[in-house]
């Protein structure tokens, strides 16, 4: 009986915090201040002509997240200019996930010549805060008098394998609905993506 | 010549594991399922390329070892890009010798496809679907197991 109450509790406890952690959609996002992958720190108050973002959490290690880092750049090329520009954060414990340190994405980002900013997040921190599950995962954000508001959060089309004959770009669409003065219509999807690699605790 | 050799050996090789590997809907799945009636199946989902996935592994090749007798059955369901069917999974098959059964899944829609698994699902993986139609239970998890977990898991959801 113990256990089973004990196992109920869990299951509560999950519960709860699987419903508490980050960010729903019309929720105020938080600004932070991370390395970008050329020494300088970025916040998104930084760019000031923005009139929102695209946050890409991601690292470089998951496949999905390389299949995907075409598709990113081109986001920034077509939206940065008119106000959406990406910035994509590195969800990865550099320990946890070795592939994933500071060095290897200067690596990256060099050789694949990322036109955005690439930013590591030391303790998962913004990770948590945004509520990023898996990777890639975007959340759309639109600069309003209240603050970053989330428009959008999910995945960047419903095309992992670029072999679906019905793809729905759901970033584009969302971006392109926002720069109208709309809301987007379709505000939240999934994907399959890769786990986050999440910093090992320390046992005391 | 030597691309004919390597075929052959490869074919030998798969064949000897007998790993068969094919493409599956999950409507294919909820079908065969479902005709299960009394019979509880474990389904993992995970891919080749997900290193916790791939770790858990062994343990899911040990329930269906331990559970050979009983009415049970576990199907590892393959995220892998169709597309890397022959290049990834197959010899991946191989290669570890797994002996459960092993699907690639077959929609174009995650969209669809992960909430039709489970509504809660964000698609991370691994993930692990149990079911047992006689006993009514359906139970998903966003997770890696132990086998303790696994075995303590399915033990609590369908009682005997």
């Amino acid at each position: 009986m113990k256990k089973l109450i004990l196992a109920c509790l869990t299951l509560f406890v999950v519960n709860v915090v699987n419903a508490q952690t980050g960010y729903q959609v019309g929720d105020l996002a938080a600004d932070f201040n991370l390395k970008n992958v050329d020494g300088k720190n970025v916040s998104l108050a930084n760019y000031k002509n923005a009139k929102g973002y695209i946050v890409v959490f991601t690292c470089n290690t998951c496949p999905v997240s390389k299949a995907y880092e075409a598709r990113v750049e081109a986001l920034n090329k077509l939206y940065a200019a008119k106000g959406y520009p990406v910035v994509a954060i590195n969800t990865n414990d550099p320990v946890a996930s070795p592939g994933d340190t500071y060095a290897k994405m200067q690596e990256r980002a060099k050789e694949k010549n990322f036109s955005f900013a690439y930013l590591e997040d030391p303790d998962h921190i913004n990770t948590k805060k945004y509520g990023a599950m898996r990777t890639p995962h975007v959340f759309v954000l639109q600069k309003t008098v209240k603050g970053n508001e989330v428009a959008y959060i999910g995945a960047i089309d419903n095309d992992q394998q670029e072999a679906n004959d019905q793809r729905d770009n759901y970033v584009q669409n969302a971006v392109n609905q926002l720069l109208k003065g709309e809301k987007p219509t379709v505000v939240s999807t999934k994907a399959i993506g890769c786990t986050i690699k999440w910093k090992k605790e320390v046992s005391r | 010549m030597k691309k004919y050799i390597v075929t052959f050996l490869l074919v030998l090789a798969v064949n000897v594991v007998n790993a068969q590997v094919k493409l599956l809907t999950l409507s294919e799945l909820e079908q065969r399922v479902a005709k299960g009636n009394d019979t509880t199946y474990v389904v993992n989902f995970w891919a080749t390329w997900c290193g916790p996935c791939v770790e858990e592994l062994p343990y899911f090749e040990r329930l269906n070892v331990e559970n050979k007798k009983k009415p049970f059955k576990v199907i590892l369901m393959s995220l892998d890009f169709k597309s890397k069917l022959q290049k990834d999974v197959i010899p991946f098959v191989a290669k570890h010798q797994i002996k459960s059964e092993v699907y690639v899944v077959n929609e174009s829609d995650q969209q669809k496809f992960i909430d039709r698994v489970d509504k809660n699902w964000s698609g991370a993986l691994p993930a692990t679907l149990i079911i047992n139609t006689a006993k009514k239970v359906r139970s998903f998890h966003e997770k890696d197991f132990t086998y303790e977990e696994l075995v303590k898991t399915i033990s609590t959801l369908v009682k005997p």
